[in-house]
């Protein structure tokens, strides 16, 4: 007696709908890939006044036509740059001004990173892709030092407080606690980057 | 004698449709590979720069798009190898950016008027003057907010 052994087949009609149903998702769904980038506020435009600011305080950049960096008055490679900011903006020269700067309190260093003020001039023949290595170490020193602190106070660093803030499920009472710890830690280190000229008093 | 019992005649045999399946997702696929949507045909190079420091550019509805690069080997006959502005579908010139900018503002929401950005896709190998020009024109019109789009990678490849 030959009994049937055989598993039923299984009915792959519906296969085809299955593979229209994502073909058809993945038309509509595929967007662009999100643009990526630095982001920069540049100043208003009544900005040529008379500032107030200490030799010291003012970390000058230079990109020439050759897509050289002159930092501080001497050439400079591009791979030392983030160092020498952090160096800058850490510095703390002023005591009791910048208690949780960990800088070399220099006399030729800034006072204290909300005094910092980078100046960065580049030559209009400059490539713009240099430029931009430039503004991302500047990014990445100011990066470095936020995130430093904010592991200090609050256990996490800067980066995934940011993501934590911008988080659709993150609680609207966290995200008050989150905003107000961006707002220390940016304010610990304010991003100032100038790029127009200086003028100064003296 | 019926062991083989005979077919009824007059029926067509039914198309196998087995091999459907395969043949979406062979569709699926080249789809899922392919599509790379753009939004405005690009007249410009725009060979990004890369940087590694870099925040997701979101809510497309609050971006206005200026490319900048030399212009692609079509039109380098009519226009030439200098770097140039694109705005939309077309090359503009510097003093059209303000009123560009003023004229894509007036297009958006009164809500989001105040919060918009200004993407510059700059090729690479652009010239800093132009940037400068352009970013003198954004701070006329009180566009403040920039930013400069890059690829993600490392910064070092920048200059080849």
């Amino acid at each position: 007696m030959g009994r049937n052994r055989e598993v039923p087949e299984i009915n792959s009609g519906s296969m085809a709908d299955i593979a229209f149903l994502l073909l058809i998702f993945f038309l509509v769904a595929t967007t662009v890939q999100n643009d990526k980038g630095l982001i920069r506020k540049l100043p208003q435009k009544q900005n040529e006044t008379l500032i107030d600011i200490n030799e010291r305080n003012v970390f000058r950049v230079v990109l020439n036509k050759e897509n050289q960096l002159m930092v501080e008055g001497e050439l400079l490679q591009i791979e030392n740059l983030e160092e020498e900011v952090v160096n800058f903006l850490d510095n703390g020269g002023e005591t009791g001004k910048c208690d949780y700067c960990m800088g070399s309190k220099s006399k030729d260093l800034s006072d204290s990173p909300s005094d910092a003020v980078i100046s960065f001039k580049s030559d209009r023949k400059a490539l713009y892709g240099k430029y931009v290595e430039v503004q991302d170490k500047f990014t990445k020193a100011y990066r470095i030092l936020r995130s430093r602190e904010s592991s200090r106070l609050y256990g996490m660093d800067f980066k995934s407080l940011e993501e934590e803030y911008a988080k659709p499920e993150t609680t609207q009472e966290m995200r008050e606690i989150l905003k107000e710890r961006i707002k220390t830690i940016r304010e610990m280190y304010p991003m100032q980057i100038s790029e127009s000229e200086l003028i100064f008093k003296s | 004698m019926a062991k083989f019992a005979k077919k009824k005649d007059g029926d067509l045999p039914a198309v196998s449709t087995a091999s459907l399946p395969d043949i979406v997702f062979m569709l699926l696929f080249f789809f899922m590979t392919v599509t790379t949507m753009k939004d405005s045909s690009l007249l410009v190079e725009n060979t990004l720069p890369n940087a590694s420091e870099i925040k997701k550019l979101e809510k497309k509805d609050r971006v206005i798009y200026i490319y900048v690069g030399k212009p692609t080997r079509e039109y380098q006959k009519v226009f030439g190898t200098e770097p140039k502005i694109q705005l939309n579908d077309k090359f503009a010139s510097i003093d059209e950016v303000g009123s560009y900018i003023l004229a894509e503002r007036a297009k958006k929401p009164q809500e989001l008027q105040n919060v918009l950005t200004t993407a510059l896709k700059v090729d690479k190998n652009a010239n800093m003057g132009l940037i400068a020009d352009i970013k003198q024109e954004l701070r006329k019109v009180n566009a403040l907010k920039v930013n400069y789009t890059t690829y993600e990678g490392n910064a070092f490849n920048n200059l080849q």
